[in-house]
């Protein structure tokens, strides 16, 4: 039996600029099951961001409401949404947004610092297992301005998945990384997605939505196309196969 | 957050941006540093002028001519404006409750012998005079009471007078020409430093007090004032309500005339000299606190300056799973340990300053609580002021609009 993660009902986002209205979102009905792997296409300024800044419950919609897990957020208090942030979701920006001069480990730690429940004991341990797991294991002492754009992403990646969240959403991940490197997180997130976890990203190009099972297409803020993806792609096998062009290449 | 984890993150934090967390803090030991030794110069130079005073001679009390409000009233002829020999006496033998008395008969000229000539101040006094100004002799002996009714040709010499006629010989016992007349030197005064007005006080002759009046003074002798010492400080009332009747009545003066004399203590004096280096120290005050307002601008500005770097890690840490109270703590933390550890090294190096000032040089300063307590508290103030009020205002953005600041 499939059970409702994200449900949402007329969201609707208007943003006032000056005396001008920006209908970024309207009246938005989406349903995402446990266990989905959803992409977000769409045009530049169809709201695709706005979207997920508000799945993410980094920001407030004008009207309509938001279920996750159930709970309807538009009812929470200011403190328990951070809560939600920090537990429930994990965040990943298309500008990485890790802290500067700080490393990899620490920056994977920081969402165990802000866990109430202190659910986890060895925030240490467990930051660096977070690393492994997107296969940065020898970079945990690395500063940001000392990895790669991918490198970046993936720490980002580890940040997110710290607290183990039921939730993974993305925005445009691999908006600022080549080809190869892209299909390289879009594995982790089929692996991550494997494991159960729930993915929902914004992507701008039709080759990397493949790799996800289900696609929503927006525009002008409205949601007009809702597909299961038939052939899906493994980014693994993709991996192997761009890396094999590459050779011949050179 | 536990407390541990707040601290671990403020101190990362501290640890992370050293530049920003250098000039904050140099901002506060700056201010905090100029505060306390300006204020401690100012504090040193008033307690210095207090121990002059106090090395006047203990319970000293001095009688000079001339009322004290004398200002607008009109002192007809023959108004009794002098002191003489006979008032001295007078002092001498009635009053109970003093060690002693001398008068100071003032004079000065050219002195000649040992190694050439020095123009100095001759003072006239008695064999008190030691006691009462508690100023002992380096060596040889004071005159007696006998040399001063024989007005006997002996002179004492202050420390100044040897150091420039007789900078090789021992002046016990040699021959000095005071404006022509021949003394022989029989004790030298220990050297007493800068008065508080900056002069010498060793820059002195000493010799019998009617010596000088029959014999250097000639018809313009002149008592100064009369110097007398208490046998306690608790005594100095009584001592100045007894010198008073004894005055008056040396005086002739009769029930209603006002005194035609003035009796001061060291209250007295030290009162006017503590006033005028009180301003000094509300000079330098006032420029201490121009340094803490400057030192609290440059505060503000790099907090200022860092403002968009920090929303966007407010941003950061909101997106994570921070509560704003979280953010609020971790700022705070942050600004009051960069403050209190600015506080502590400006304290120390306030008083490194002020024991390089004390030791090598003739500035002396001293460091009271209550100004460290002042420009802690201050300094403080404005480094948590501005470290937590851009946090207040960024934690209360929507993640995303943190994320987005520029
Ligand atoms: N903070 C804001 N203030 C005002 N208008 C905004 C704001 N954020 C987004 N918008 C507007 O809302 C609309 C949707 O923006 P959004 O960022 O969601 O688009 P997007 O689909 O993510 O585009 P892109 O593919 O370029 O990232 C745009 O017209 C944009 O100008
Ligand atoms: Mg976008």
């Amino acid at each position: 039996m499939e059970t409702t993660l994200i449900k949402t009902v007329n969201l609707t986002k208007t943003y006032n600029v000056g005396e001008i209205d920006v209908h970024a979102l309207k009246s938005v009905n989406i349903t995402i099951n446990k266990g989905e792997f959803v992409a977000i296409m769409g045009a530049s300024g169809s709201g695709k961001s706005t979207l997920m800044n508000l799945l993410g419950c980094l920001d407030m919609p004008t009207s309509g409401d938001y279920f996750l897990d159930g709970i309807n957020t538009s009812k929470l208090q200011q403190n328990e949404y951070a809560n939600i942030r920090n537990q429930k979701i994990g965040f990943v920006f298309q500008g990485f947004n890790l802290l500067p001069r700080t490393t990899a480990l620490e920056n994977v730690e920081l969402p165990l610092m802000y866990d109430r429940l202190e659910k986890v004991k060895n925030h240490q341990k467990q930051a660096t297992e977070a690393l492994k797991r997107v296969g940065l294991g020898d970079r945990m002492h690395h500063i940001p301005s000392q990895l790669s754009g991918g490198q970046q992403q993936r720490v980002a990646l580890a940040r997110a998945l710290v607290n183990e969240p039921s939730l993974i959403l993305a925005d445009e991940p691999t908006g600022n990384l080549d080809s190869v490197t892209s299909v390289e997180v879009f594995n982790l997130f089929q692996k991550l997605n494997d494991e159960g976890i729930t993915i929902v990203m914004v992507t701008h190009e039709r080759d990397f939505a493949a790799f996800a099972k289900r696609i929503i297409e927006m525009r002008d803020g409205r949601v007009i196309r809702d597909a299961k993806i038939k052939d899906r792609l493994n980014a693994e096998e993709e991996l192997k196969k761009v890396i094999a062009e590459a050779e011949i290449a050179e | 957050m536990k407390a541990k984890i707040i601290l671990k993150v403020a101190t990362r934090s501290i640890m992370k941006s050293r530049m920003r967390s250098l000039l904050t803090a140099l901002g506060i030991i700056i201010g905090v540093a100029a505060v306390v030794v300006m204020v401690a110069i100012g504090d040193g130079a008033q307690q210095k002028v207090e121990e002059q005073i106090a090395s006047l001679g203990s319970n000293l009390i001095i009688i000079t001519p001339g009322a004290s409000n004398s200002g607008g009233v009109n002192r007809g002829m023959g108004t009794f404006n002098r002191f003489t020999w006979e008032d001295v006496d007078k002092i001498k033998n009635e009053a109970t409750l003093i060690k002693g008395v001398t008068p100071i008969v003032f004079s000065g000229g050219q002195v000649v012998g040992g190694v050439g000539n020095w123009f100095t101040r001759i003072q006239g006094v008695s064999p008190d005079y030691l006691e009462i100004r508690s100023w002992p002799l380096a060596s040889g002996e004071f005159f007696t009471e006998r040399d001063v009714m024989a007005r006997a040709k002996v002179c004492i010499l202050g420390a100044d007078i040897v150091k420039n006629l007789f900078p090789n010989d021992d002046p016990i016992g040699q021959q000095i020409r005071i404006r022509n007349t021949p003394f022989r030197v029989i004790g030298v005064l220990k050297a007493k430093g800068q008065s508080s007005v900056g002069t010498s006080n060793d820059d002195i002759i000493l010799a019998p007090s009617r010596t000088v009046g029959d014999r250097l003074s000639g018809d313009h002798m002149r008592i100064g004032s009369i110097q007398v010492s208490a046998i306690s400080n608790d005594k100095i009332p009584a001592v100045i309500a007894e010198l008073k009747s004894i005055m008056r009545e040396s005086h002739k003066l009769t029930q209603g005339e006002d005194d035609d004399f003035t009796i001061q203590d060291q209250s007295d004096l030290s009162e006017t000299a503590t006033a005028t280096s009180r301003i000094l120290t509300i000079l330098l005050a006032s420029v201490a606190g121009v340094s803490l307002v400057v030192g609290g601008i440059g505060i503000m500005n790099i907090m200022l300056v860092s403002v968009t770097e920090r929303t966007r890690e407010i941003g950061i840490r909101l997106s994570i799973g921070a509560r704003a109270s979280d953010i609020l703590v971790q700022f705070l933390t942050e600004a009051t340990v960069l403050s209190l550890s600015g506080g502590v090294i400006g304290v120390l190096l306030s008083f490194l300053i002020a024991y390089l000032l004390n030791n090598y040089t003739s500035q002396s300063a001293y460091i009271r609580p209550q100004i460290i307590m002042i420009a802690f508290g201050f300094a403080g103030a404005i480094g948590i002021f501005f470290g937590y009020y851009p946090a207040r205002k960024a934690s209360a953005l929507n993640p995303i609009d943190a994320l987005r600041y520029e």
